[in-house]
């Protein structure tokens, strides 16, 4: 007994070490593997607190920038409405920036953004008190960001299309024909469409859009266009590199996309299981 | 020794505000920022107590990790960093260092770069691994660790020659 004693007291440095370590490897593994809960992450009091103070500062140096997105939406916006009235007669009309009304959107603010890592996540100063729950998509007016992953009561985190576990369903915008959208980790104004079979027509220049598979963004939504493109191993499917519409690396104001058919459409579908 | 514990104290604070809202927002050429709270780790009185100096060393990684959501990678680095700081020293400063009560300030210019040089290499090494998490990234994660070492290691210069009380 008392050499037990000796030898912890002996290796007590390594015996922490050790742990410690096993501890952040941890962490570590639990973030890489996707969709788990996770103990570390910044949408919490304390770092919510500094990331929204120190958004508050910085906010005033982009005003301009963002002033000149909300005239460029409003103007946008306001063409939609004058043509919604000409052509009300038509029925059955959509097209790909009117929505079918089942979704709900909030205005949220990014307090805090990354995307220099491989994994990237933004937080957003919106939280369960606003309605915010995860897997809610989050866009601005120019394309999609990312897909609410943690909340909670005032923040929620944001899992932003820049994470190397991230998919999201894309199509082309002309032809319907859809793929998944992932990153490879590199260039945060590039992501790659994958899975896009060789028929469908891909032509350099061309937008990408949401596709219509997905609870989370309604269909049509823009993300990008294509900016080179090639044939993966087999040959049979396009590998698509993106150019974001967004500019990644400063986002500021945001709107959460709510599904309120969502819960209906998944106890449907998992009925059958 | 109540100033090395308020000086530490504060150092630790510091530098982990400094990280998050300052030094992780360069991205210079994209992908390239400095890691200056490994100063933390080079500065920690030598003749501390081992097993405090690694739980520190762990705190202050998870409170970046938090910060970053990056799960527990720069606990981790900070962790080995802070496990391997007494060899390194051996190796740097010779055996003599730790019966001394050497400044890091008083030590010879090519002994200290040294140090500085293989704390931040081994950190952000292990870092860069880490968050990458595979192997076919490893020309990645030496490129990064690289660029961002150099720029780190300036950076620890800097602030050493800064703040340094030594008036010559």
């Amino acid at each position: 007994m008392q050499q037990i004693f000796n030898f912890l007291i002996r290796n007590k440095n390594n015996i922490l070490f050790l742990f410690l370590l096993a501890l952040s490897v941890f962490f570590t593994i639990q973030t890489h593997s996707f969709h788990k809960s996770r103990f570390i992450s910044s949408a919490n009091a304390v770092t919510g607190g500094v990331y929204s103070w120190t958004s508050d500062i910085k906010d005033y140096l982009y005003l301009e920038e963002y002033n000149e997105r909300l005239l460029q939406e409003n103007k946008e916006l306001r063409n939609i409405l004058t043509n919604l009235n000409d052509t009300i007669s038509i029925e059955n009309y959509r097209d790909s920036t009117s929505f079918d009304g089942t979704y709900y959107f909030r205005a949220a603010r990014v307090i805090n953004n990354n995307y220099a890592k491989a994994d990237n996540y933004l937080t957003i100063n919106q939280g369960e008190e606003n309605g915010i729950k995860p897997e809610f998509g989050v866009v601005t007016s120019k394309g999609v960001i990312g897909i609410v992953d943690r909340v909670n009561s005032r923040f929620s985190r944001v899992i932003s299309i820049l994470h190397t576990e991230s998919r999201i369903n894309a199509q082309l915008s002309k032809t319907n024909h859809f793929g998944s959208l992932v990153w490879n980790g590199r260039d945060p104004n590039l992501v790659q469409l994958i899975d896009v079979p060789r028929q469908a027509p891909v032509k350099q220049g061309d937008t990408i859009t949401t596709g219509g598979r997905s609870l989370i963004f309604p269909e049509g939504l823009p993300i990008g266009s294509i900016e080179d493109y090639e044939m993966d191993e087999s040959g049979s499917y396009y590998e698509i590199n993106v150019r974001l519409f967004n500019d990644m690396t400063n986002i500021g104001f945001v709107y959460v996309i709510e599904n309120v058919d969502r819960d209906l459409i998944l106890s449907l579908e998992t009925q059958d299981e | 020794m109540n100033n090395s514990i308020l000086s530490n104290t504060a150092r630790f604070i510091g530098l982990i505000l400094l990280q998050v809202l300052i030094l992780n927002n360069i991205n210079f050429l994209g992908y390239i920022n400095p890691y200056l709270y490994v100063l933390f780790i080079l500065l920690y009185p030598f003749n501390a107590n081992q097993s405090f100096f690694l739980i520190l060393a762990f705190l202050l990684g998870l409170s970046i990790d938090i910060f970053e959501d990056s799960g527990g990678i720069h606990a981790a680095a900070c962790l080995i960093a802070a496990f391997v700081r007494p060899n390194l020293l051996r190796f740097s400063f010779g055996v003599s260092y730790d019966h001394q009560n050497i400044k890091l300030s008083a030590t010879p210019f090519g002994a200290r770069l040294s140090y500085i040089l293989l704390i931040v290499l081994i950190h952000h090494f292990i870092l860069f691994s880490l968050e990458m998490f595979s192997l076919s990234h490893i020309i990645l994660v030496l490129k990064k660790t690289l660029f961002s070492s150099i720029f780190t290691v300036i950076l620890v210069i800097l602030s050493l020659s800064l703040f340094s009380k030594k008036y010559r």
